[in-house]
């Protein structure tokens, strides 16, 4: 009867057929493979392994395949592929001083142990569309003595660190190092390793926003991007048979230690204070950001005052996951008849109220109104 | 007894009985009893990420999944109906994912998963009822913070939600809300039904089956167990009354039943028939119809033979 | 003579490096206007903060003649015990109506607020009590269901008093309660607040660094200067014959605020 109104089993079953149409585009053009996605799209893949929190490029890839590059999507299909994991062992945290360098700068110093390694980055390219990349040009050889170097390379908050001007981190004993924000729901006020593990999985755009809004006017933490630095670092695991560490693989990541200043109180002679971010893969806009509002979201434990929309750390950790927000604001899309109904009636009976109140009528205005329109 | 069953034979490879692990689901089921002890008290709970999108029913989703097993029989509805397209989906999913027997029938459900809507059939005790709620907070469009909602949940301060109604009957002469309209469990907590329409409200009140509140995006749980009292807040000179229609359902002649409206075209022509599908193919197999309505449904068949046509 | 209402002992409270308040100790009693007076700076708004709960002392003790229980430590008191008795037995009054009113509720709401927190559930009979208020303080009843983003500052301010007596506190805080607004508009609104602390017979703390308004309010006074009371008694008798010279020299107007 009125079961053609509300869509049902069919309609659904043709929608996924047409989508899978639609992913394929025109069937005469090859069809991409996931490893020239893997290798040609990196940084998708890598937006989609740090948001998605699963570090693996060919699932990744797969999931920029099936997704037609939506990344919110591809992101969402990962999540929900992570959590199905058996969580067989908690890493040792990596260290980022033993890293394979591929990329390393720092702005607040000209020169530093390890020297500053540019790397693959957009930053100096004129933003020139490439004709010849169309053609199908071959790529740049690269000499072998530019693509990395060896040795030595201290963090830029490490050698502040020598002169005691910055903040140290310190480790809370206390806290249990595992805790996984995809097990427990965060609690307020949130730890920073809570807040942390939030923003790294939080939407680059939103945390760009954010972000940038310290910067313009609505933040004061005058920061200085201290050291970016990006390569591949090495996992380890300590299995509880063996009792010692063994390495189980490599991840690339991008870090970001952000200096800001610090006036002091009357506990803590002015020092600089830090802000922190890190991602999988090459993702520095995303790093860079994290730092910014991870910094911003200090104000408590620093004694500063609470005045910018980066430093509300309701809004900014209940806002920060694109798979939440992207499900919520498109559950619109789905069937909101019975409220609708409920809502109709009532307007219905306050129009006539009002009519009753004020003595006149503009339904039948309203009425003329669409005739006109129907015309 | 319709009850059907699954013809892809077995669940979906790779993944535990109903999607969640075990682990994962003690947890939930914790959590529930924690919930259902404390009647309408929000519990946090270690929501999981879903294959499903948030917003379109994870929590309800996990709730079910925690507490069904083999020989449960699930009916799922939105909006009432069980063709809705959401409402199809979820059944889907449990269908690959845990192997059981569906029905569309009230009666024969032993746990109906819903979205906005209380069935209309009386349901009966030894009976699971799980809500997918998007909002748990009733307080939320008054009061944005977390830490604050908690705070007034915990002293019971509710003095800010009966502003809110005292600011509808000064503006309109009686409570403007329609839905969602929040309700005081057991005395204590004032919870949010859920974006029902208030004609459910009653329902709730002293209900014979085990009530379940799943939000999976906002990780919270929250229950309300059999025969508990849930009032729907009001003023004493301004009681609480639910939607009536003047017209009865196109198809069933139901009176007594929440009913959605059917545009038959635009100048205004419309029908009303049951949101509750089930129960209003039950009443018109056991004859029951509504003559009045013929014509708007011989309009309403030319509409959809024009469209078929076109 | 009576027990004190409120009783404060060596109360200190200090921030990193500054003492902004240092060993105030007064008694106040059922009907008792105190004001408060001193420059900016002089630690009075940090002394009726500590006063009215919304911070802790960092030495000292604030007791309140609770009801029930007599006089106990604000500080020992549970969190929902405070709230409670700032939303019932105490009213606060802000010197900014922006920051004491739901700006975007009706002025009735405003009002009635305070019975609906603690179990009022007759529309009418709510709606009746915030008519009788806004009569009492002077608004247009009229005007009951308008916001007050619609009032005037005064207007506000005499809704943001009628909201708070509502509740028939015993003890109402005030910081700078005329603050902000013009002059002709001040002494009707002083006039109505000495009017109505009378009448109804309720004890009021008044931070400000005006005189004249606790010339026309106060019953006695307590000058601040940095963080120390320097003088007090009898409000006439301060003003009138100042001992301390920092008080002479707030009489003469010499310091402008």
């Amino acid at each position: 009867m009125y079961v053609a109104v509300k869509g049902g089993e069919k309609a659904i079953a043709n929608a996924h057929k047409l989508l899978d149409e639609q992913r394929r585009g025109d069937p005469n053009i090859d069809e991409v493979e996931v490893d020239q996605i893997r290798e040609q799209l990196s940084l998708a893949v890598a937006r989609v392994m740090a948001e998605g929190s699963l570090y693996d490029p060919d699932l990744a890839a797969l999931a920029v395949k099936q997704s037609q590059g939506d990344l919110v999507e591809a992101i969402f299909l990962v999540r929900a592929y992570r959590t199905t994991l058996a969580r067989f062992a908690t890493s040792q945290p990596i260290d980022t001083a033993r890293i394979d360098i591929k990329r390393r700068i720092s702005a607040a110093y000209k020169d530093l142990p390890g020297g500053q390694l540019l790397g693959p980055t957009f930053d100096y390219t004129h933003r020139l569309l490439d004709m010849a990349l169309a053609e199908g040009r071959p790529a740049h050889e690269v000499e072998a003595d530019a693509a990395g170097v060896d040795g030595e390379m201290p963090r830029v908050t490490d050698i502040l660190n020598y002169e005691g001007l910055i903040e140290t981190d310190e480790e809370d004993p206390e806290r249990d190092p595992s805790r996984d924000l995809t097990r427990q729901p965060l609690a307020f006020p949130a730890a920073r390793d809570e807040r942390l593990q939030n923003l790294a999985r939080g939407d680059e755009g939103f945390l760009l926003a954010l972000g940038y809004s310290t910067q313009r006017g609505f933040g004061g933490n005058h920061p200085f991007a201290g050291e970016i630095r990006r390569g591949t670092v090495t996992v380890s695991i300590v299995p509880e048979e063996l009792g010692f560490a063994i390495e189980i693989g490599e991840i690339e990541v991008t870090e970001c230690q952000m200096i800001n200043q610090f006036q002091g109180s009357a506990e803590m002679a002015p020092v600089f204070t830090r802000g922190y971010g890190l991602t999988f893969g090459h993702n520095e806009r995303k790093a860079m950001a994290m730092a910014l509002v991870d910094r911003a979201l200090r104000w408590r434990e620093l004694g500063e005052l609470p005045q910018y929309p980066a430093q509300d750390e309701e809004f900014v950790l209940y806002h920060s996951d694109n798979v939440e927000a992207s499900g919520f604001v498109q559950h619109l899309k789905l069937p909101h008849y019975v409220d609708f109904q409920s809502e109709l009636q009532l307007i219905r009976q306050l129009r006539a109220e009002h009519a009753g109140r004020f003595g006149h009528n503009d339904d039948a205005q309203n009425d003329n109104i669409q005739a006109e329109a129907a015309e | 007894m319709t009850v059907a069953t699954n013809h892809n034979g077995g669940t979906e490879s790779g993944y535990n009985f109903a999607y969640l692990d075990e682990q994962t689901k003690r947890m939930i089921r914790r959590c529930l009893l924690k919930a259902v002890a404390i009647p309408g008290y929000q519990v946090p709970f270690g929501s999981r990420e879903m294959p499903l999108a948030y917003g379109w029913g994870t929590g309800g989703i996990q709730v079910t999944a925690s507490i069904i097993g083999p020989d449960d029989v699930l009916k799922v509805i939105d909006q009432g109906a069980d063709d809705t397209t959401n409402a199809v989906s979820i059944r889907h999913f449990f269908q690959r994912t845990a192997d059981v027997a569906t029905t569309e029938e009230t009666e024969d459900a032993t746990i109906i998963q819903t979205r906005h809507r209380v069935p209309e059939t009386a349901m009966k005790e030894g009976q699971i009822l799980v809500y997918q709620v998007p909002q748990p907070e009733p307080l939320r469009q008054l009061e944005p913070r977390e830490t604050e909602c908690r705070k007034i949940h915990g002293y019971a301060e509710y003095g800010l939600m009966h502003v809110k109604l005292y600011e509808d009957i000064a503006r309109f002469g009686h409570i403007a809300t329609s839905y969602s309209y929040p309700v005081l469990v057991n005395g204590r907590y004032v919870m949010s039904p859920t974006p029902i329409p208030k004609f459910d409200n009653p329902k709730m009140d002293s209900f014979p089956a085990l009530q379940l509140f799943g939000a999976g995006r906002e990780k919270r749980i929250y229950a309300v167990p059999p025969y508990t009292t849930v009032k729907s807040l009001d003023f004493d000179d301004h009681p609480f009354s639910v939607q009536k229609w003047d017209q009865a359902c196109a198809l069933c002649g139901a009176e007594d039943s929440f009913l959605d409206e059917v545009i038959l075209d635009d100048r205004g022509r419309k029908m009303f028939v049951c949101s509750d599908s089930n129960y209003c193919e039950q009443r018109q197999a056991a004859g029951y119809s509504n003559p009045a309505a013929a014509a708007d449904i011989a309009a309403y068949q030319l509409a959809l033979q024009g469209e078929a046509d076109a | 003579m009576t027990t004190a209402l409120m009783r404060v002992r060596n109360l200190d409270k200090r921030f990193d490096t500054i003492h902004a308040c240092r060993n105030v100790s007064f008694e106040l009693h059922q009907g008792e206007v105190l004001g408060v007076v001193g420059e900016s700076g002089s630690g009075k708004t940090t002394l009726l903060r500590c006063l009215s709960g919304e911070m802790l002392p960092s030495a000292g003790t604030v007791e309140y003649d609770v009801r029930m229980r007599g006089l106990t430590d604000i500080a020992a008191l549970s969190e929902p015990e405070r709230r409670l008795l700032r939303r019932t037995d105490w009213g606060i009054v802000h010197q900014n109506p922006r920051d004491g009113l739901r700006m975007n509720i009706s002025a009735g709401g405003n009002v009635g607020e305070r019975l609906m927190a603690v179990g009022a559930r007759h529309y009418g009979e709510i709606r009746g009590e915030a008519v009788d208020w806004l009569e009492r303080v002077e608004l247009d009843q009229d005007r009951i269901d308008d916001a007050p983003s619609t009032f005037s500052g005064g207007m506000q301010q005499r809704l943001q008093i009628a909201r708070n007596l509502v509740s028939k506190p015993r003890l109402v805080f005030m910081d700078e309660p005329t603050g902000g607004l013009d002059v002709s508009v001040q002494a009707r609104l002083l006039d109505l607040l000495r009017g109505l602390v009378r009448d109804l017979h309720i004890a009021a703390i008044v931070v400000t660094h005006d005189l004249a308004v606790v010339r026309l309010l106060a019953d006695r006074l307590m000058v601040m200067r940095r963080g120390e009371v320097v003088e007090s008694g009898l409000t006439d008798q301060v003003l009138d014959d100042p001992q301390h010279a920092y008080t002479q020299l707030l009489v003469s107007s010499v310091l402008q605020p």
